[in-house]
């Protein structure tokens, strides 16, 4: 028997490298030994997007992208959605495990990401894994985003209504825009159906593209571990890191492990609390949409409030605040910098985004600094200039730096899916610039932060 | 055939290379025209653009205070029938408008001054918050029952990110919404019957 499997495996690799595969990513891929439970999250990002996909092909089957009026006057890909829900064998699962899907999808992955910035995963040689893994996060909002459109309820078209007109504020070209988005002057058949397409076959595809090169290039330099060392350094004499074990058996099991309480949790979840108490599945969008109505309440869905309530904080007497701390970051660059050409471009951001803050509308900002604060963790590995990676070893000063952020983020997000308030809008606005400087500040407080020594080898 | 010909220039296979640049160049084009009916399908269909024909409202019924919501090119139309307490609170919110005169708004010539309507009595707007495109919500009644502050004066809200807007659809300052709700293009074809979607003849 094992004779004749390594003659089938002799021949099929003679022919595409499968045994190669095998070694370089699972047998002989040399991992820390000292991962902890934060690195459960990026095998559990891989088994929610197998969900997703595999969820997805059978809704597919059974959803009708149509926002059309059926015989009972209910819009045909509402009705549909309630036919997988009430009429379709096992479809209720199915679609349950879909929306929970995209929830768990954005747990898994803004833990997946806080990692990266506990232990300084996205340093030097790690800049293109995390660059790859900001394409993915921003392909995840995309998909969610289109995705929610589908089941064509309230939330459903008021949500996009109100992304797409985002794009509106562009200077100049916005209007068009977003008629070219949504293929009508209004959210409508046409907007669902291209919805429809990006959802199922366009952004799945660049997301599955970008996942291969976040672990090929991850499997390139070698996995970061909770002390942000390099494990490389100290190789034994057939080359093999002394505190690295191969990613399988050794990881294979403990992430099946991590998977299996995952699976008990996303479980319980998809059969006794789908709606998650209206955050996984607003209540709204049990109503079919009604382009005369807006809900007297609408919040997009709990993953994009952080996001959704900076661009709420953004008003015509926030500019004032936001135009203080370009200032005071480009002032800093101007001061510290030692190349002349970085004193002249920083000189020149600050003019042109002052002057911006001065005459473009608070409407236009709003979205700049909502997909600003999106895009700035494509920074990280440049802004963080500390001589340490993990936070192990870093200062109490970036530690409370990180505290804080961490704090605003939730505020943020919390702040998000509740109706606007005065008090609401300033306390936004406190942590809206918080957050922002966080990632403006940090060239400056990580070199400024008292880091201890790291260690030569893992510990654990 | 050989490569030691066209070394001279400093680089091998000159001609060959600067073939494959043109080929390249070509291709490229050939590939960007290839592009145009692909961004032009995401344009609107053309019975998307002929869907926008003018809607006839009757407004014989509506009693002083009452809104009627209407549809019109996928738009909630807005005919709200004011009350002189609503039309004198017009003038009381006036301090607090970012564009009291709606200079920097959408609407047409003929309508004007605070009370943006042809007939003073009767507003017609597109009940869209020029902000991100929520359709507001009433908040009709003036004072702190609606959920509003004591001092507000009646109007609307919008639900997504807070506007307000007065009994004009004039919107309050330092609110994310930049200008006032938009008057659709209307006509009275009687006293009890409007035309939305097209200016009057003598307009």
């Amino acid at each position: 028997m094992n004779a004749l499997f390594q003659q089938l495996m002799g021949w099929v690799d003679d022919r595409f490298p499968a045994t190669k595969l095998y070694k370089e990513h699972l047998s002989e891929y040399y991992a820390p030994k000292n991962f902890n439970f934060w690195y459960f999250f990026g095998s559990l990002a891989l088994l929610v997007l197998v969900i997703q996909i595999v969820t997805g092909i059978f809704l597919v089957m059974h959803y009708k992208p149509d926002a059309s009026l059926n015989a009972a006057g209910i819009p045909v890909a509402f009705a549909s959605v309630e036919y997988i829900m009430r009429d379709v064998p096992g479809g209720w699962i199915i679609r349950y495990m879909h929306s929970t899907g995209a929830s768990a999808f954005f747990i898994v992955v803004y833990l997946h990401m806080f990692r990266g910035l506990l232990y300084g995963s996205y340093r030097k040689p790690r800049e293109l894994v995390w660059l790859f893994g900001v394409a993915i996060f921003l392909c995840l909002m995309a998909e969610a985003f289109f995705g929610y459109l589908l089941p064509w309820g309230q939330m459903s078209g008021w949500g996009a209504q109100v992304i797409v007109n985002l794009f509106e504020a562009i200077p100049v070209i916005g209007k068009d825009l977003s008629i070219l988005i949504r293929g009508d002057f209004v959210v409508g058949d046409a907007t669902l159906n291209r919805f429809f397409s990006f959802h199922v076959i366009a952004i799945p595809l660049v997301l599955i593209g970008l996942v291969a090169a976040h672990i090929i290039a991850l499997h390139e330099v070698g996995s970061n571990n909770p002390d942000g060392v390099e494990i490389k350094k100290h190789k034994d004499a057939n080359g093999i890191p002394l505190d690295g074990i191969p990613f399988h058996p050794y990881y294979t099991v403990k992430d099946i492990f991590g998977a299996v309480v995952f699976m008990i949790v996303f479980s319980a979840i998809v059969f006794f609390w789908p709606t998650g108490g209206g955050y996984f599945l607003e209540f709204n969008n049990f109503v079919p949409y009604d382009a005369l109505k807006t809900p007297p309440h609408i919040a997009p869905v709990w993953y994009f409030t952080p996001f959704y309530s900076i661009l709420r904080a953004t008003t015509s007497d926030f500019l004032p605040f936001l135009g203080i701390l370009v200032a005071a970051i480009g002032g800093l660059t101007f001061a510290t910098a030692r190349l002349s050409i970085v004193k002249m471009l920083a000189a020149a951001v600050t003019v042109v985004l002052l002057a911006g803050f001065y005459f473009l509308d608070a409407k236009v900002w709003g979205v700049v600094l909502m997909g600003g604060s999106v895009l700035l963790f494509a920074l990280l590995p440049w802004l963080d200039q500390s001589p340490v990676k993990s936070i192990r070893y870093k200062g109490g000063l970036f530690k409370s730096i990180l505290a804080v952020w961490v704090v605003c983020f939730l505020i943020l997000g919390y702040l998000g899916v509740l109706p606007p308030t005065k008090l609401g809008t300033i306390v936004s606005q406190i942590c809206s610039i918080l957050y922002l400087a966080f990632f403006g500040f940090m060239p400056w407080y990580s070199r400024m932060d008292k880091t201890q020594a790291e260690p030569e080898r893992v510990t654990f | 055939m050989s490569n030691d010909k066209s070394a001279d220039a400093g680089c091998a296979d000159c001609s060959r290379r600067s073939l494959i640049a043109a080929t390249a160049v070509v291709g490229g084009a050939a590939g960007i025209g290839a592009a145009v009916p692909f961004v032009a399908s995401f344009t609107p269909s053309e019975r998307a653009k002929a869907a926008g024909a003018p809607v006839e409202v009757d407004i014989s019924g509506m009693q002083p205070g009452e809104k009627k919501v209407v549809e019109w090119r996928g738009k909630p139309v807005w005919i709200i029938r004011r009350t002189p307490e609503m039309l004198a609170s017009l003038k009381a919110v006036e301090a607090s408008l970012a564009d009291p005169d709606s200079k920097r708004s959408e609407q047409p010539t003929y309508v004007k001054g605070a009370a943006r309507a042809i007939k003073e009595e009767y507003l017609v707007c597109i009940g869209i918050c020029t902000h991100l495109g929520c359709s507001p919500s009433d908040k009709l009644a003036p004072g702190a029952e609606g959920g509003m502050t004591a001092d507000w004066k009646g109007g609307f809200l919008c639900p997504c990110h807070g506007s307000q807007f007065d009994l004009s659809g004039r919107v309050l300052k330092s609110m994310p919404a930049p200008d006032n709700l938009p008057i659709p293009p209307h006509t009275y074809l009687s006293d009890t019957r409007i035309l939305i979607g097209e200016d009057g003849k003598g307009a």
